[in-house]
């Protein structure tokens, strides 16, 4: 990048040497000296805000940006390899891996690894799916469509916090209204908050709730933007609903899958939320035998209830490299699914 | 993506060049023009039940006792005890002050981020500088990085600016944001035409009074999207408020609401007002700007 600063290379940023934002005629009548000065310090003014001014935009951003996000990010794997005491957060001792390794064996890491794909999956898969079902029905011609995409983006304005707590009720075992509606087919009230798989599904409904409209919305977006002349053709040929959107809607769309895809999967290896508030004891074990705690939620446990913030910044960087590995592979796959056309 | 934005400024963010289509049948342009059946209302309505449902149940829960909370059935329609347990979330648990609270969060989170990602995404969008690729590249690629990277060294840096249970701890982290930059200069690229600046440049306007005149009215649209989205984000945002605010101290909403859920016999109905409260007025800016937010929504969605 050593072209010249200032404009576009299509716009007509003076040359130098020849001053003034006015183009000048050649039989300009001679301007007397005291214009003369004014129009070159009017030029040097111009030339040097073109070439400055670029900068002063991005500055503030960068200065924030590059304080409170590009440093910490930095500095939590310096931190990883000291010992730092939440009661006393400026003093740091050199440990070297030892908070890797302590992690290693730690079984609850590897708990949490495991309920953070679990719940991963099963909180993505149906909401995705469910996400590309309900935006190819909002694309169908409607009455009330904007009520309908409305309605369904306000689990997206409910925070957390509200949700869980309310989802926390009404999985309640005792009185909960899920409890109560099992009974009434005549099955039994499950313990929602104790079993693996019973807790692990109740936050993941959570998730599905909160997020599986907004992904709607986005899968709708894209659809809209599919040539209308694609769905005639395959019509021409005899195929039908069904099939347009199998051969028609879902290859155009496989860009914008990935893409939420990959959000989604983010989304999931940072569940901290739910898990905490889910648990009706109240501590950040993601419950009683660990059984929902994710690996954000262990990090916060580690970090702000044991107070070990070396261990956390290590629990941060893997989080991180799981994540790495998980761009990764999906990238690998997006390049076979090219390749296999 | 549309393939043909036309580069006027004047699009409203609500209608997108790819809305539901307004004309007849298949005129060649994107988007479906079949109508939908009986089935697709009923799955429709049965999946819009399933999204408000929850939200309704909210308010009816809190406006119980929490006897009533504590039988079966569980109740189904409105109490008469709303008031009481607003009442006690609003005086009794600090949720006056929360509300308070979070309102100066987002709302300065919501101004600052959208002023500095337009300044700087015009400069990454129209102007050329050196190092912009790089700088660029970099913002990019820590917007896909998990909050939970950074909260360790901003702790410490809290700690040590003595910031801790004060409202800068939570406003200040978040006031410039990577995707704000990436989304401005996404919309600017299009939107705004160059020929407008050089004109501008050509009568001699200096650069500020090109972002004032020039700038900042072509991305006017943008600007209220990506100012409702980010409010909606800081007034939700939970990790690191609740790492960085105490509930006794100045907490935001959802930091008082966890406040409310710890304790041996948590108040059922009490936590339930104020998960109302903590709602409410985001469903009311939805009942109000829904179709807006909706078009933000699916006008950023769309990339490449």
């Amino acid at each position: 990048m050593t072209a010249p600063s200032g404009f576009t290379p299509d716009t007509a940023a003076p040359p130098a040497g020849q001053g003034g934002a006015a183009p000048r005629t050649a039989t300009a009548p001679a301007p007397d000296p005291a214009e003369q000065r004014r129009r070159d310090r009017r030029s040097r003014r111009y030339r040097w805000d073109v070439r400055w001014s670029p900068y002063a935009f991005v500055a503030p951003f960068f200065v924030f940006f590059a304080a409170f996000g590009l440093f910490p990010l930095l500095y939590t794997g310096w931190a990883s390899l000291h010992q730092v005491e939440l009661t006393d957060p400026t003093h740091m001792e050199w440990a070297g891996w030892h908070n890797f390794s302590r992690l290693w064996e730690d079984e609850f890491f590897w708990k949490a690894l495991r309920n953070t794909f679990t719940i991963g999956v099963i909180s993505t898969v149906p909401q995705l799916m469910m996400a590309l079902g309900i935006a190819h029905l909002l694309n169908y011609r409607l009455r009330a469509s904007m009520f309908f995409r409305v309605a369904i983006l306000t689990p997206y304005a409910t925070s957390v916090a509200a949700a869980t707590l309310v989802f926390a009720l009404l999985f309640g075992h005792d009185y909960g209204m899920v409890n109560w509606s099992l009974g009434l087919v005549g099955l039994d009230g499950i313990d929602w908050q104790n079993g693996t798989w019973t807790s692990q599904i109740a936050v993941s409904t959570i998730v599905i709730w909160r997020w599986t409209g907004y992904n709607a919305l986005i899968y709708l977006a894209a659809m809209q933007a599919v040539p209308n002349d694609l769905y005639e053709s395959a019509a021409l040929d005899g195929a039908s609903r069904w099939k347009q959107f199998l051969h028609v809607t879902v290859p155009s769309l496989r860009p914008t899958i990935l893409f939420t895809v990959v959000v989604s999967t983010i989304g999931a290896t940072q569940l901290f939320g739910e898990p905490l508030l889910f648990n009706t004891a109240g501590t950040a074990t993601g419950g009683a035998d660990h059984q929902y705690q994710t690996l954000g939620l262990y990090m916060y446990e580690q970090g702000w209830v044991n107070l070990h913030l070396g261990r956390a910044s290590a629990i941060a960087w893997t989080m991180f490299l799981i994540l790495l590995l998980i761009a990764a592979a999906n990238a690998l796959f997006a390049r076979r699914l090219r390749k296999s056309q | 993506m549309s393939a043909t934005v036309s580069s006027r400024q004047t699009r409203d963010p609500a209608a997108p060049a790819h809305t539901a289509p307004r004309g007849g049948r298949g005129r060649g342009r994107a988007g479906r023009q079949l109508h939908g059946g009986k089935i697709t209302y009923a799955v429709l309505i049965l999946f819009t039940i399933g999204s408000l449902f929850p939200l309704v149940w909210t308010a009816i829960a809190a406006s119980r006792t929490n006897t009533r909370l504590a039988q079966t059935p569980p109740p189904l329609w409105f109490g008469s005890n709303l008031f009481n347990n607003l009442d006690k979330a609003w005086n009794g648990a600090n949720m006056g002050t929360a509300l308070l609270n979070t309102t100066v969060v987002a709302g300065t989170v919501a101004v600052s981020t959208v002023l500095f990602s337009t300044i700087a995404g015009f400069a990454f969008a129209k102007l050329r500088f050196r190092f912009k690729n790089i700088l660029l590249m970099l913002t990019i690629g820590t917007m896909m990085v998990p909050p939970q990277l950074s909260v360790v060294p901003l702790y410490m840096m809290v700690a040590k600016l003595e910031w801790t249970d004060q409202l800068q701890a939570v406003i200040v982290p978040t006031l410039v944001s990577a995707f704000g930059v990436f989304f401005m200069r996404q919309y600017l690229t299009q939107a705004l035409p160059t020929e407008l600046i050089e004109a501008a440049r050509m009568d001699g306007a200096s650069s500020l009074r090109i972002i004032w005149h020039v700038v900042f009215p072509a991305a006017r649209p943008a600007m209220a999207v990506l100012g409702m989205l980010t409010f909606v984000q800081s007034w939700n945002d939970f990790f690191w408020p609740f790492i960085a605010l105490t509930q006794n101290g100045n907490p935001t909403m959802q930091v008082a609401l966890t406040g409310l859920s710890r304790g041996y016999t948590p108040d059922q109905s009490l936590i339930m007002a104020g998960a109302l409260l903590g709602t409410l007025p985001l469903l009311i800016a939805f009942v109000l700007f829904g179709k807006q937010i909706v078009g933000g929504i699916m006008q950023g969605a769309v990339k490449g």
